[in-house]
């Protein structure tokens, strides 16, 4: 129980995928102009990335194993999450048009996010069991929610604010995010 | 024909340079960067992948059917990528381990996958592999640049070499927050030269006819 909390701890707060191992960085920055755009591309990561790690746990221990091809790990995890992605996309159209309506265009965008491939080939490496895998996947996803809500909050700010013309957009943007990094590596010192 | 070629390679790696004007690829640009000698590495690895995938979607961009192209196109990079990360496995085992992850995610890395879907599935061979340099050799310049910026304020040295004493050293240039600093004041730095080009080129020539007078 208590490894799990620190799974669940480590990738949410001081191991988060955006501001302390820099993964999924081009959605951070593309979708946190506005708040609801950012909550409905963090809820499209959170679905797609509990199911992708495991689906991949699952791909490398019980298809890439025993055939000995670990080697192949980073061509399989991509086909696996670019059709799981399809699936799902064409799963959430036929029986879920509301849902699909609101994460729809966000979901092709996720085969191209590397906090997906990150956290399937992490969690491999680091060794955890199914369970472990699916917790990993899931807190890294809310992990990168909070980091993109709190952006996007802060950039909605920025839009109202005299902003040096050489630094208007992205400039500003790395260095408001360079600043709640700051924050975020306050949390390094916690473990439990 | 050569004319050609350095139009495109001045406009793929200069003019449209990935980081600064297009802001592609961000992830690699920010995480390998904390010495010169790592981004120089990731930059290396990332032209490698894009000269190999460029040069095959490019052969096979009659066959391959555009309803599948973006899913054939990120198996070749993946096993383009496989290749190379054999590769540095096995001859350069010190900066495999300090780049760590980031090379399978060269994979998704959106700059090779912009440059197959709007370059190499549209031009010849030939154009496609000076692309593929160019585009490469833009982001390597952009990540050696950053990464020589972070060593030297971070730990005060460039390539291992010490320059200043410990007690100049702003470690925070080598943890994240400084890569998003960094970054963010040279994306600046382009945008107000970007600005003014057209202008102090108009100013250098009244300059100039103003002297001749």
């Amino acid at each position: 129980m208590t490894e799990i909390l620190m799974i669940m701890l480590a990738a949410i707060l001081t191991e988060n995928f955006i501001f302390i191992k820099f993964m999924g960085i081009c959605p951070f920055l593309g979708v946190s102009d506005k708040a609801d755009k950012a909550l409905g591309m963090s809820f499209a990561v959170i679905f797609v990335m509990t199911l992708s790690s495991g689906t991949t746990w699952a791909v490398y221990h019980y298809l890439l194993v025993p055939f000995g091809l670990e080697y192949l790990q980073t061509v399989a995890f991509i086909l696996v999450i670019a059709s799981l992605v399809q699936f799902i996309e064409m799963f959430l159209k036929k029986y879920v048009p509301a849902l699909y309506s609101s994460l729809g265009i966000f979901l092709p965008l996720i085969t191209t996010n590397c906090a997906v491939l990150g956290a399937a080939l992490l969690s491999i490496s680091n060794g955890y069991t199914f369970l472990q895998s699916v917790i990993f996947g899931f807190s890294a996803a809310v992990g990168f929610m909070v980091a993109v809500l709190i952006f996007a909050g802060v950039r909605e700010k920025l839009r109202f604010s005299n902003v040096p013309k050489a630094f208007q957009g992205m400039p500003i943007a790395l260095v408001a995010a360079g600043l709640i990094a700051m924050v975020f590596s306050g949390f390094s010192g916690i473990s439990l | 024909m050569i004319k050609k070629i350095i139009s495109q390679f001045k406009d793929s790696a200069i003019i449209n340079n990935p980081t600064f004007i297009q802001a592609l690829g961000m992830c690699p640009t920010l995480a390998t960067t904390t010495s010169a000698i790592n981004a120089l590495g990731m930059g290396l690895a990332a032209t490698a992948v894009l000269i190999l995938s460029n040069v095959i979607i490019s052969l096979l961009r009659k066959i391959i059917p555009s309803q599948v192209r973006i899913a054939s196109y990120i198996v070749i990079i993946s096993g383009a990528v496989t290749a190379i990360e054999l590769l540095m496995k096995a001859y350069l085992v010190d900066l495999y381990d300090a780049l760590g992850i980031f090379i399978p995610l060269i994979v998704v890395n959106c700059i090779i996958l912009a440059r197959a879907e709007a370059f190499a599935s549209k031009n010849n061979v030939l154009l496609s592999l000076v692309d593929g340099l160019a585009t490469g050799l833009g982001f390597t310049g952009a990540l050696f640049i950053i990464g020589c910026i972070r060593e030297f304020l971070g730990s005060g040295s460039i390539f291992g070499f010490v320059i200043t004493p410990e007690q100049f050293h702003a470690t925070i240039f080598v943890m994240a927050p400084g890569a998003f600093l960094t970054l963010g004041m040279l994306m600046a730095l382009v945008q107000k030269l970007k600005n003014r080009t057209p202008k102090s080129k108009a100013q250098l020539e009244n300059a100039e006819t103003e002297v001749s007078q």
